[in-house]
């Protein structure tokens, strides 16, 4: 039990660890649902490399990463919306564009810059153990954000995931509701890179939403095991990653890809055992 | 003039197509209140691309379209559309009843609460739709026929004014194909009007009171009784058709189903 509480009880900076875990677990959860839903895993992981340049720069020029994170977002996604609406593109090429084009960016800044190699890191692979309470608070705005324009959203989000069409005839606006998806997207992209880094942030986006999907009958019950699962692979993570010595980001994501898979295996076995009980009823 | 004899559709020399491309020409009828309109024709022929400038999804790309006298686009709360495919693939967690009452959001915004008499108009779509018991199953375990079901439910929990369906009977069964005529004959009753694409040429034709035969042209216009003719047939059929489906329709001509074509006079209500 001591192995368990332990690292929390004796250390504040494994608290707030926690804390920004939690906030930005719900967070990737809402955003990470409609991810799926609207088959937008492409532009969630292109806007969590793509951010990169944004946030090298300003550590350069000596202001917050979260600002440079926002500034690299909006440049991807106005980049996309300009090529696709101005070109006969489809988004997919329009993103895979932006995506290279902001990383490659992102490197040849990094790489012009002197001891930037700690900062490098802490980009690509976040810096959880080292979250500070301005960053949490900024986490906690943020998540609230999420969460209204999820609730104020959800008839048009429900209607947009179903069919873009019928939302469209009942007078949702498509095009003013993708973007609000994109905007909480991005939002959930910047204020989640500082814990677990531009590199695997897209592994919070879409593994726990992924395992809520398997196992929920409503969006509302997916984005809830979504952000439950998100919040047990972040403790799970921090655990491990203080008994072990291991680098927390990566902990937590493979925690959480790892639940993802049990998710999936448990749910087959009982899918074959109702098909094997079905068939032996018609017997 | 009062709302009720304002013609819900007033088309007026249409053209409808993508972008510069028209796919049919110089479209013109009138739809009125309590009444049906079929859209014959093959794939490609023209029906989809109509009834989605009718909803304001594509703009017209010339000629006169009215919608409750307004332009295309501008009365969500009083049209129910049904499209041809669904987007939402196997993934999206909901169940059936959730589905229907989806239905219900064109009138409700996006704060609107929905109350008990949303909730029993929702049961009761259900209930004519023969998926009442169906309603906490989840939409990606349910059977073809139980989705398109679930989807005219869906409509009819609208309680539009304007009902808009593609293909509204693809996939049922005969059971589903009977419940589907007596929904929208209750829909016509109540004042309603309903214009739908079909390639049945007899169930839901006979509901119509007018239909077009639609070739990428149009081909007639007309109580189906007068312009359903085999000739007109061959030519809506005939022109984008294999060898097969063309005989299929000259059987028509020869055969016990041309008799089968109903008389405008007689409707079911």
């Amino acid at each position: 039990m001591d192995w368990l509480i332990a690292p929390f009880s004796n250390n504040s900076f494994m608290v707030q660890a926690l804390i920004a875990g939690i906030l930005v677990s719900i967070a990737c959860a809402v955003a990470g649902t409609f991810v799926i839903l609207r088959g937008l895993a492409f532009i969630g992981d292109a806007l969590g490399h793509g951010v990169l340049p944004g946030i090298a720069v300003a550590i350069l020029a000596g202001f917050s990463g979260i600002i440079g994170a926002a500034i690299g977002a909006a440049v991807m996604i106005g980049g996309i919306t300009l090529i696709t609406q101005r070109s006969r593109l489809s988004s997919d090429t329009a993103i895979g564009l932006l995506f290279v084009g902001m990383l490659s960016l992102g490197v040849i800044i990094v790489s012009r810059s002197n001891s930037f190699s700690g900062d490098l890191t802490r980009i690509l692979f976040g810096e959880i153990l080292g979250i500070s309470l301005q960053s949490i608070i900024i986490q906690l705005i943020a998540t609230i954000v999420i969460l209204a324009i999820a609730i104020i959203c959800s008839r048009p989000f429900l209607l947009l995931s179903f069919d873009p069409e019928q939302a469209e005839v009942a007078g949702y606006k498509v095009k003013i509701y993708h973007n609000l998806m994109l905007l909480m997207i991005a939002i959930t992209v910047i204020v989640s890179f500082q814990t677990v880094g531009t590199l695997l942030v897209f592994g919070l986006l879409i593994a726990p939403a992924g395992s809520g999907a398997l196992l929920a009958r409503r969006i509302e019950a997916m984005m809830a095991w979504a952000a439950f699962f998100g919040a047990f692979s972040m403790y799970s993570g921090l655990l491990i990653s203080y008994h072990f010595n291991l680098a927390a980001g990566a902990a937590i994501i493979i925690v959480a890809i790892a639940i993802f898979f049990i998710v999936f295996i448990v749910q087959n076995i009982r899918q074959r055992r109702n098909v094997r009980t079905e068939a032996s009823a018609h017997v | 003039m009062s709302n009720q004899q304002v013609a819900h559709i007033e088309a007026k020399g249409l053209n409808v197509g993508y972008g510069n491309e028209v796919v049919v020409a110089d479209i013109n009828f009138a739809l009125s209140p309590g009444e049906a309109f079929a859209l014959i024709g093959t794939n490609g022929s023209g029906k989809s691309t109509l009834l989605k400038t009718i909803v304001g999804l594509q703009p017209p790309s010339g000629g006169h379209l009215s919608v409750f006298g307004r332009p295309p686009g501008n009365n969500h709360r009083r049209i129910a559309y049904l499209g041809q495919f669904h987007h939402h693939g196997f993934v999206l967690p909901i169940r059936a009843v959730d589905v229907v009452r989806m239905g219900r959001f064109p009138l409700h915004g996006l704060f609107q609460p929905m109350g008990p008499h949303d909730e029993e108009i929702v049961q009761a779509a259900m209930r004519t739709m023969g998926v009442d018991k169906l309603a906490d199953m989840p939409l990606r375990s349910m059977s073809g026929g139980q989705q398109q079901r679930t989807y005219l439910a869906q409509v009819l929990a609208h309680q539009a004014d304007l009902l808009v369906l593609d293909e509204p009977s693809t996939g049922l069964d005969a059971g589903g194909r009977e419940l589907y005529l007596h929904a929208i004959n209750d829909e016509l009753c109540r004042g309603a009007s309903v214009i739908m694409a079909t390639h049945d040429i007899q169930d839901e034709a006979a509901l119509c009171h007018q239909v077009m035969l639609l070739a990428r042209k149009v081909v007639a216009v007309g109580a189906p009784g007068v312009v359903m003719t085999p000739e007109a047939l061959l030519e809506t059929f005939g022109i984008v058709v294999t060898g097969e489906q063309k005989m299929h329709v000259l059987e028509c001509r020869h055969g016990h189903d041309v008799e089968g074509i109903p008389d405008p006079d007689q409707k079911l209500h």
